[in-house]
């Protein structure tokens, strides 16, 4: 594909992109879009919800705007703000802004990530009143219809200072995610890849292996996503051991006998 | 430049006599020394160099040592050896000297070289990668020990100091691995689920019936790793081939029929009927040994235990769901799914057919308990009643330090820390034993005595901290920010008419500062502190927690005493988690001077909490009154110099700043040593300690 350039509001998923329901998840996003209801998205990383994103956006046939939160990430980042052009001040929109007018979904990947204020500008959009405080402005943008608000929360980092508080986490519609089941997982490493069954299972099983490592000094075992990034290497001819140790275990940690512990598991299982 | 040419006899014969103290032991070093003349002389450095860090143990053990490593240094691996030498002197401070000259004199059983220069897998150094690795393989959740021989007792495996039976270093790793893993399939599939005793017993030798059972066992494990872990199976079937190792003809058939997917504990015991009479065929390298007693005392004790445990797992989740949702007799029911015959099932549990999902605590119980029994018996499902149980036989158990002491002493529920050996220049392994204590409050207003006393002081600190406290600010002229900065942009304008460049640095930032420090205090409360430190120490800490509460930095205060290393105590006075209040207030009144100071556990101990904070800066400040010192087992003098300053080299690279407040004024003498050069401050006259804490610690973080 050639790169192109794209304005966020133009940015529409065009193909359908693969992805396994593991429940109801699609109906009760469908049902919340309908009725204005922003959705919270919780479980660990890698598991799909990017994925799901892109496939409801696929479904909706509405734009996607992805906001990755980092800890500098402000109101104003959001928002908008004014630089200056040619010796005037001038307002650019910022993703948040841009969405709620074009009618797009956005979507706060790891929202606790963000600083506090963010959430001035959250709590108005994620009520009945949908609308976007635009302080600077002294404007208040009510929300194209279309609008659709979805954040992501990884409850995994057990962590005081990035806990989401309950007047924020009480707006939404949430919708669990995990990884999923032995079959299922086998099934996706599988399709996303192109290896064989019984390597995929095998792929499964050592993300097993890992997961079982949650708490003895791993913070979270192999995800979904690495289980891919390895089949991938694996039928690029890469040696399933070799492809396990760069594409998953390196991953997950950077301490020397974790390492050299996962790298065990991996050959003895391949 | 070192020198190569090898020591004489002589001067051999006049280092072994120093450091043997031949005067005193009257150990004969004459023979010896032409001996070790002999070698060259890296190996006599080598063997001399060990023989001078034993003797500081123990002369004896240092002796035997060498008269028996004399033979051996030509025609092994010099790893072993330094861990034979290890392993004796653990052995020494576990057990004393006669287990310390058993492992010396048994160094051949030690090892069980097969090789000349065998390159041993060393417990110590692979310890820590097998546990993880078991920890990743599915099943019950399994600890690793060292142990006399590799087996297990279905909770813990045990491995030995050393495998040496492979050429190489890799294979003899590989060996471990495929020792534990063979362990662990012991207690994943099932093998000692039958009552094995029981099924033994009907032997008539039941020495040989149990060789013959483990041989068949060690077949079928072999077929359900084959499966699970197919990798490991392949380098299992090297080592077996290399070991030079054949099942008899005559076994394979049994081979066959345990090798299908299904076969299970009972076929091997249906087996050992006809296999009984005949030959036992020779342990497989990897067999390890299977010691039915150890499993049967731990079994039986785990089986009732996490039964309790499940029901009352149960009825906790039970209290999760509104009372309506369930009838007066609420029931858990079960559905196990299980793949295949080697998975490990799925359980599904219901409330009356509304599903509930199980903790990870409560999947773990069901996991054992299913490795256990093969099923999950139906009245483990009923939740337990109130006051069914003993709280006392489940939870975790917390004995009051206090009585722990009291009659023999006991290590249960205490910290076990190593300890620095300068002359051994190794760590004696879980050689204090640290137990937290709270200090008794005292209630007798000193906090209020004290600020009245210093209130001058006080409001004086007030203000110097006030002026430390870092604030948002408003940080103008930046490339990026929130806002556009009127002022700058208006400069910048005028700079572009006037025809010079343009800033552009035409923003605005809000500024937040987080001080993100975590400060642990670490405060002397030994026997020396009695009288005016004491109180000069108790003031200090009122004035710093006043000054403290105004920056808001996280801070802990701990006392540390205690005699002799089997009695180290930590006195807890405030917490991280505790906020400063009375209770804090009356705590400080409450340190009163206790026994000596033994500092590197305290630090080690001290340290240990200080990581589990998060911040960006963390700072361990010491308050003492001298050196390290202990009661009668050699802590006093360099020995414990060094001690303190291993545990706070390890302190300094987990990222933690020590610093020590002293008012012994020959502090200067060795302190740098310790903290390092400017780490240290000596307050020369008690009566300051007060006044200069609070702003040591501003100028510390400033």
């Amino acid at each position: 594909m050639q790169a192109r350039a794209l304005t966020p509001e133009e940015h529409f998923v065009e193909s359908e992109p693969y992805y396994e329901a593991t429940g109801d998840e699609i109906a009760i996003f469908e049902a919340a879009y309908k009725n204005k209801l922003p959705i919270l998205l919780k479980g660990p990383t890698g598991c799909g919800k990017t994925r799901f994103m892109e496939y409801m956006a696929w479904r909706l046939k509405r734009p996607l705007i992805t906001v990755s939160c980092h800890d500098d990430l402000t109101a104003s980042d959001l928002v908008g703000r004014f630089l200056v052009k040619g010796g005037e001040t001038v307002w650019v929109d910022g993703p948040l802004a841009r969405s709620v007018r074009a009618g797009a979904i956005c979507y706060l990947d790891e929202i606790v990530e963000a600083r506090k204020d963010t959430m001035v500008v959250i709590h108005p959009l994620a009520d009945d009143r949908r609308v976007l405080p635009m302080e600077k402005l002294g404007t208040l943008l009510q929300a194209n219809d279309d609008f659709c608000l979805a954040i992501s929360y990884n409850p995994g980092y057990q962590s005081v200072l990035k806990d989401l508080k309950q007047s924020t986490r009480q707006r939404f519609v949430a919708l669990e995610f995990d990884y999923p089941s032995m079959d299922m997982e086998r099934k996706i490493v599988a399709r996303e890849s192109g290896v064989d069954t019984d390597l995929a299972e095998k792929l499964v099983k050592f993300a097993h292996m890992t997961r079982n490592l949650k708490g003895s000094g791993l913070e979270e075992g192999a995800s979904t996503r690495l289980l891919v990034h390895a089949a991938k290497l694996i039928v690029s001819d890469v040696a399933p051991v070799a492809a396990c140790r760069s594409a998953i275990a390196q991953a997950i940690t950077d301490d020397a006998e974790m390492l050299a512990a996962i790298q065990e598991l991996s050959s003895s299982l391949f | 430049m070192a020198d190569n040419t090898p020591l004489s006899a002589a001067q051999i014969e006049q280092a072994l006599g120093q450091w043997l103290e031949v005067e005193f032991t009257f150990i004969h070093v004459d023979e010896l020394a032409p001996l070790i003349a002999a070698l060259p002389r890296e190996d006599q450095d080598f063997l001399l160099g060990w023989v001078r860090r034993i003797a500081t143990t123990n002369i004896q053990i240092a002796h035997q040592f060498v008269l028996r490593a004399i033979t051996r240094i030509a025609h092994m691996d010099r790893r072993m050896i330094e861990a034979w030498a290890l392993h004796a002197m653990d052995t020494y401070d576990r057990a004393g000297s006669r287990a310390a000259f058993k492992v010396i004199n048994e160094i051949d059983n030690f090892a069980q070289l097969s090789h000349e220069h065998a390159a041993g897998a060393l417990f110590d150094e692979i310890g820590g990668i097998l546990l993880t690795f078991i920890r990743g393989l599915s099943g019950r959740h399994l600890k690793l020990e060292q142990g006399d021989a590799a087996y297990t007792d279905s909770e813990t495996l045990f491995l030995p100091a050393v495998v040496a039976r492979m050429q190489r270093a890799e294979d003899n790793f590989k060996l471990c691995k495929a020792m534990v893993v063979i362990l662990w399939a012991q207690t994943r599939f099932g093998t000692f689920r039958t009552g094995l005793d029981v099924a033994l017993n009907v032997y008539p030798d039941r020495d040989k019936a149990l060789k013959q059972f483990h041989a068949l066992e060690t077949l079928r494990l072999e077929a359900c790793i084959s499966r699970e872990l197919p990798g490991l199976y392949r380098d299992m079937q090297r080592l077996k081939a290399e070991s030079g190792e054949k099942l008899p003809p005559s076994w394979e058939h049994y081979a066959a029929e345990l090798s299908r997917p299904e076969a299970g504990v009972s076929d091997s015991l249906r087996l050992l009927v006809q296999a009984y009479p005949g030959m036992v065929p020779d342990a497989v390298c990897y067999q390890c040994e299977l010691r039915p007693d150890a499993v049967a005392a731990r079994a039986a004790a785990r089986i009732e235990r996490e039964k309790i445990l499940l029901r009352v797992n149960l009825a906790r989740e039970l209290e999760k769901f509104p009372a309506e949702i369930h009838d007066d007799n609420p029931r858990f029911e079960l559905k196990i799914e299980q793949e295949n015959h080697s998975s490990l099932p799925n359980f599904e549990l219901t409330l009356d057919d509304a599903p509930a999902i199980p903790p990870d605590n409560v999947t773990q119980l069901l996991t054992s308990i299913y490795l256990d029994l093969g099923e999950i018996p139906a009245e483990y499902l009923a939740p337990a009643g109130p006051g069914e149980y003993d709280p006392s036989l489940f939870d975790e158990k917390k004995l009051d330090p206090d009585t722990v002491w009291q009659g023999t002493y006991h290590e249960e529920g205490a910290s076990l820390y190593p300890e620095w050996d300068f002359g051994r220049q190794h760590y004696r392994k879980n050689w204090c034993v640290l137990r937290e204590k709270d200090v008794k409050p005292l209630d007798d207003g000193f906090a209020l005595k004290t600020l009245e006393k210093y209130s001058s002081l006080v409001k004086q600190l007030h203000r110097t901290f006030e002026a430390m406290r870092d604030e948002n600010r408003l940080l103008k002229r930046e490339a990026s920010g929130d806002e556009v900065d009127i002022d700058a942009l208006v400069e910048a304008l005028a700079d572009s008419r006037d025809g010079s460049e343009m800033s552009d640095r035409l923003f605005m930032r809000m500024h937040r500062n987080q001080r993100n420090i975590a400060v642990m205090f670490m405060v002397d409360m030994s026997g020396s502190t009695k009288g005016w430190i004491n109180d000069a120490e108790r003031e200090s800490l009122v004035l710093l927690c006043e000054t403290l509460k105004l920056l808001g930095d996280r801070y802990a205060i701990y006392g540390f005493s205690g005699t002799t290393r089997k009695r180290c105590e930590i006195f807890r006075i405030k917490s991280f988690d505790e906020s400063y209040g009375e209770l804090v207030r009356q705590r400080i009144a409450g340190i009163a001077p206790q026994e000596y100071t033994r500092m590197g556990v305290a630090i080690r101990h001290l340290a240990a909490l200080l990581n589990q904070v998060n911040a960006r800066t963390k700072l361990l400040i010491t308050l003492s009154d001298g050196k390290p010192d202990d009661y009668h087992d050699g802590y006093r003098g360099q020995y414990g110099i060094e001690d303190t300053r291993m545990a706070l080299i390890e302190a300094k690279r987990s990222g933690i700043h020590p610093f020590c407040i002293t008012i012994d004024t020959e502090g200067r003498d060795y302190l740098p040593h310790m903290y390092g050069a400017v780490n240290y401050t000596v307050v020369s006259d008690v009566r300051e300690l007060p006044l200069k804490v609070s702003d040591i610690y501003r100028r510390l973080t400033r």
